[in-house]
């Protein structure tokens, strides 16, 4: 429970932090919720800590031309919270206020959560489900990925060397969408066994628009679009619903490990699915 | 004179808060690793990686010479400690020789290897890394049943069977009643294995002054004054060089009922080396390497009349014993067995004790103790035999039931029932549920398709230990009582309470006694220089031993009071009330700080009376406490998820008299708690090459609030007649009444799919595939 020794720096704006990580050996730290941990247990020994918790304007919340841009440090307590996201996506609220424990919400942070990338991570979920994009920054200049294009793996991003999360983008949702994150919880750690989220919109009696997004249930999140094809353009009755859901674990590598096996996250995965789209059904306006 | 004031208000049996929370909820109470010396080093213990292993060699050398370490010890430079001891005798006992480091063989992951000593922790965990151990691993066994098969890895090379010790105890005919017997249910049952997952880990910090050849440990324990007798014959010291001091402790659990090998390594260390030391567990090692509880695997049958009538018991139990015997290890499971009728009239019963070795961390008592096992076995007996006769449940208790006039009643097993009125709490607790509506609305859910259950445990439980010739170190416990110069009170007790907030209730009944306003009281503990020797808290003990000691110390003391008030009054009729000593004739009084002052100043003495006012007393108790209650529990299971929502829990503990209903719910509450993380959440795993997969506080699932469901708690009262307080022991009914209850409601909820037992934890999916694959797990 005691790391190995290490540099640390609190840099106080975003160009000193991306000089010192220019050099590729140092780690970021951002809230430190799961790096932490791993240090302690000797499982990580960074040689170099660059510690984004004092960057200004990283934690900022804004609307901007159509989307919610969400800096990197913000923690789940802050997006939570958030005027702004629980009214223009409140998706994204949801899920974070299922993170871990009060106090892991209070640490964490959007920008480390997303850069770990656990499998098991909640938010996943819904960024997959929004067509989130992440804007990466480092010294020689930014780029701007899909969800999908930056989860790559377990524990894996499209992050290179250098390169740091800067801001998370994601819709402003329409006012008579329906979202919901329905979520099975590992009772230890507070992670999604399986977590489902769903947007939907509804049109002349007709499901208009469904984005499904899963996270627990294989090695990365994944956006369900099966699901999505089948429940589109149905009435979205609870037959509708568990018809859609039942396709959500096809060609899934389920993960399986001491709290449940692969064939039962698969069940969940459909039960969830189910859940969460039921749940933004009876939202959707 | 003063003129009389008396006070009126009594305070046992009063909603008290606790004397102790405001140092806790702000933060400045005292633990171990509060504790900072000048020159203090730290130190980190080398584990084992292995389940079991050769140690080929290890070479220090590069530990050694990392700057900041101070030394470095193995196993070979230890030789000279004693053994970490067990304190259980049973007949045959196999006593593997446990050494405080390992030498040439490791038998669990976690074994203590080497100990580095560096002048800060950093330093001391980085040598860790640099010391070279060469290990042959060897084969290992993890599962008791597996231990126990042909051809199974010997965790300890000289007993291949692994087979530790084979204990029997018989009661009546028990041949007799299952050869007469209309009916026989069979049961396989387990109480898996858990970590108590104290708040605090363990921890402790060692001073030796040479030059006084004495050494002070501070050390998270239970059992301060049997820790200093033991370790200081680990360590050849002379008991009385030896100090050892408790602060506060962050939880026990029985987990810090122990002597641990870290307490006479630490000394050890600190007498090679001339600096205090400090060592703090850390979760993993908490996990790996302090005791684990229960750890059965039971057989049980059940020999019984068409008409529900009980006739005979018989259980074979495994019990995981770990690769060694800590404290009490070899005794847990003697406690199952005597409480294995539970509150019933079975007037035969057998049992048959198998302990093994495997090579896992040695289990030892867990907040109940071999009786958490033991009426969760005999609770689903229960169920089982009313499902079997398609009688209701709560009705086949009813009947078999040992009756109110029968007590002392005396126990096929050997045990004197003190007191007891099993179907008062049974029949409060139906009357809160409402049971005939609740079985109407669950025929109506099941009928629905919802998966409703109600769940019934009617617990007895042995408590208050105990006579001293039932218990491996006496079983009496200690108080002191004084009043100092002004007046104030003093109590000092030998049980070392730890949460339990004897602070508290022991203040109350020296309130209550002299008269004076509880804050004129306070309750000294935990230090070996200043308070007479004690047992300690544990089994439900602390305020059912540790409680009489002090009233009886009190009636001492009053009898000196009323010497000295009578002097001072010139009188020879007196009563100690309201704080002051009152001539029953004349009304006239005198305060207790007149007293006191005139029992130092000693101006005139009492005939036959020495000067201060000081009465310790040692209190043996006759018998064992019995607690006993009845919890439901109504839950419902989620046919899709196999997630269990406890829709209520009523409890209903009998405890005896209650000296602070606030502390009881507590008790209660917290040890509900515990058993629900039994029944539903907690299980160490160890895989087959002996490694801990639950390992860290991500894998082990202890309840977390949000997981906890209202408790509904509740009273009968009947008082033991063991003590002159008439209480019994709270500590642990909680966690031995919940889990049967937890699990009966469940298997209820899903009976018509043809479940018939359900071992914990009940996790959602193994009840998934309960409800989705016809009642097979």
């Amino acid at each position: 429970m005691i790391p190995q020794n290490f540099e640390y720096s609190a840099p106080g704006n975003l160009r000193d932090a991306l000089a010192l990580l220019a050099g590729g050996n140092a780690k970021v730290l951002a809230g430190g919720m799961s790096l932490i941990p791993l240090m302690k247990l000797r499982l990580a020994a960074p040689e170099h800590l660059v510690d984004l918790g004092r960057v200004a304007d990283l934690k900022s919340i804004r609307e901007e031309g159509g989307t919610i841009r969400i800096g990197a440090t913000a923690t789940h307590y802050d997006i939570e919270s958030s005027p702004l996201v629980r009214g223009k996506c409140p998706l994204l609220a949801e899920a974070a206020s299922n993170i871990g424990d009060v106090q892991v919400r209070n640490m964490g942070t959007i920008g480390g959560s997303i850069a770990h990338a656990d499998p098991a991570a909640d938010y996943p979920a819904s960024f997959l489900a929004l067509e989130a994009q992440v804007r990466i920054a480092s010294a020689k200049g930014e780029r701007t990925v899909t969800i999908e294009q930056f989860l790559v793996d377990a524990l894996t991003t499209a992050l290179e060397p250098g390169e740091i999360v800067r801001e998370i983008i994601v819709p402003v949702e329409p006012a008579n969408a329906g979202v919901s994150y329905q979520k099975m919880v590992q009772p230890a750690s507070g992670f999604a066994i399986v977590g489902a989220a769903a947007r939907v919109r509804k049109s002349g009696g007709k499901v208009a628009f469904v984005r499904v997004g899963v996270t627990g249930l294989a090695a990365k999140a994944f956006r369900a679009t099966g699901v999505e094809k089948l429940l589109e353009g149905t009435s979205g009755s609870p037959a509708d619903v568990q018809k859609a859901a039942a396709v959500v674990s096809d060609g899934a590598d389920a993960n399986t490990d001491l709290h449940a096996s692969a064939s039962y996250r698969l069940q969940m995965a459909k039960v969830y699915t189910a859940r969460a789209l039921t749940q933004a059904l009876s939202r959707a306006s | 004179m003063a003129t009389t004031i008396t006070k009126t208000e009594t305070l046992v049996g009063k909603r008290i808060r606790r004397q102790e929370d405001p140092r806790l909820i702000t933060g400045t109470a005292t633990y171990v690793d509060d504790i900072k010396m000048p020159g203090m080093h730290h130190a980190c213990i080398l584990r084992s990686p292995h389940g079991a292993a050769k140690i080929r060699s290890i070479d220090i050398k590069p530990a050694q010479d990392l700057p900041g370490v101070a030394a470095v010890f193995t196993g070979k430079d230890v030789e000279g400690v004693g053994p970490v001891p067990c304190g259980a005798s049973l007949p045959g006992l196999r006593v593997p020789p446990h050494a405080i480091l390992a030498k040439d063989r490791v038998y669990f992951i976690g074994h203590p290897v080497a100990v580095v000593v560096a002048t800060d922790r950093y330093i001391a965990a980085d040598a860790l890394d640099l010391i070279e151990v060469d290990y042959e691993p060897l084969p290992t066994v993890t599962d008791p049943e597996k231990a126990l098969a042909a051809g199974a890895p010997a965790v300890h090379p000289e007993w291949p069977d692994n087979t530790a010790f084979l204990y029997h105890q018989e009661g009546g005919d028990p041949e007799t009643a299952f050869k007469e017997a209309e009916v026989v249910v069979k049961q396989r049952i387990t109480s898996q294995r858990l970590i108590p997952t104290a708040m605090e880990t363990r921890g402790v910090v060692a001073e030796y002054r040479s030059a006084e050849k004495s050494l002070t440990l501070y050390s998270s324990t239970q059992i301060p004054h049997l820790l200093r007798t033991l370790v200081s014959q680990m360590l050849g010291l002379a008991e009385n060089h030896l100090r050892v001091i408790t602060p506060e402790v962050g939880g026990g659990f029985g987990s810090k009922l122990n002597v641990y090998a870290e307490e006479a390594l630490m000394g050890f260390v600190a007498m090679k080396i001339g600096k205090p030391v400090k060592w703090i567990e850390s979760r993993r090692e908490n996990f790996q390497c302090t005791i684990h509880g229960r750890g059965h695997v039971d057989y049980y049958e059940v020999a019984a009349k068409r008409d529900g009538t009980v006739l005979g018991l018989r259980l074979k139990l495994i019990q995981d014993l770990g690769a060694y015997h800590q404290l009490l290890t070899p005794a847990i499971p003697t406690l199952s067995v005597l409480m294995m009728p539970g509150l019933y009239k079975f007037r035969n019963v057998t049992a048959d004790i198998v302990g093994v070795f495997t090579n896992c961390v040695p289990t030892d008592a867990y907040r109940g103790a071999g009786r958490p096992e033991a009426t969760h076995g005999i609770e689903r007996m229960m169920d089982l035999l009313a499902a079997e006769l398609k009688m209701d449940p709560a009705e086949l208790r009813l009947k078999n039931f040992i009756g109110k006039d029968e007590f002392p009643y005396a126990t096929a097993t050997g045990l004197s029932y003190d007191s007891g009125n099993y179907a008062e709490p049974l029949k409060k607790a139906l009357d809160l549920v409402d049971y005939h509506k609740l079985r109407q609305e669950q025929k109506q859910a099941k009928a629905s398709g919802r998966l409703l259950g109600v769940g019934i445990s009617t617990y007895g439980e042995i408590c208050a230990f105990g006579p001293s010739p039932a218990t491996p170190a006496g079983g009496w416990e200690s108080a002191t009582v004084k009043i100092e110069p002004s007046g104030k009170v003093t109590v000092m007790t030998g049980a070392s309470p730890h949460g339990q907030g004897e602070e508290t209730t022991f203040a109350q009944i020296a309130a209550d006694e002299l008269g004076v306003p509880i804050d004129d009281v306070i309750v000294v503990h935990g230090d070996t220089a200043v308070v007479q020797y004690g047992i300690g808290t544990f089994g439900s003990r602390g305020t059912a031993v540790g409680g009489p000691a002090v009233y009886y110390a009190l009636q001492e003391l009053k009898k000196k009071i009323r010497k000295f008030g009578e002097m001072l009054l010139e009188t020879t009729d007196v009563t100690v009330s309201g704080g002051q000593c009152v001539d029953n004739r004349t009304g006239k009084s005198v305060s207790l700080a007149q007293i006191a002052g005139a029992s130092y100043r000693a101006m005139k003495l009492p005939p036959n009376t020495e000067p201060g006012m000081v009465a310790t007393y040692f209190w043996e108790p006759p018998n064992f406490a019995f607690p006993f209650g009845a919890h439901i529990v109504v839950s419902e299971v989620d046919r899709e998820t196999g997630h269990v929502e406890i829709k209520r829990y009523v409890a209903v503990d009998d405890c005896g008299n209650i000296i602070n209903p606030l502390l009881v719910d507590g008790q209660v509450h917290g040890g509900v708690v515990q058993g629900l993380g039994q029944a539903l959440y907690e299980q160490a795993v160890y895989d087959d090459d002996g490694q801990l997969i639950t390992g860290e506080l991500m894998d082990y699932a202890i309840p977390k609030a949000s997981m906890v469901p209202w408790i509904e708690s509740s009273h009968t009262i009947t008082p033991s007649p063991v003590n002159p307080l008439g209480v019994k022991g709270v500590g642990e009914a909680g966690t031995i009444g919940c889990s049967p209850a937890v699990v009966n409601s469940v298997v209820d909820a899903l009976s018509h799919l043809g479940v018939k037992h359900i071992d914990m934890p009940m996790t959602p999916e193994k009840l998934w595939n309960l409800v989705h694959q016809g009642g097979q797990a």
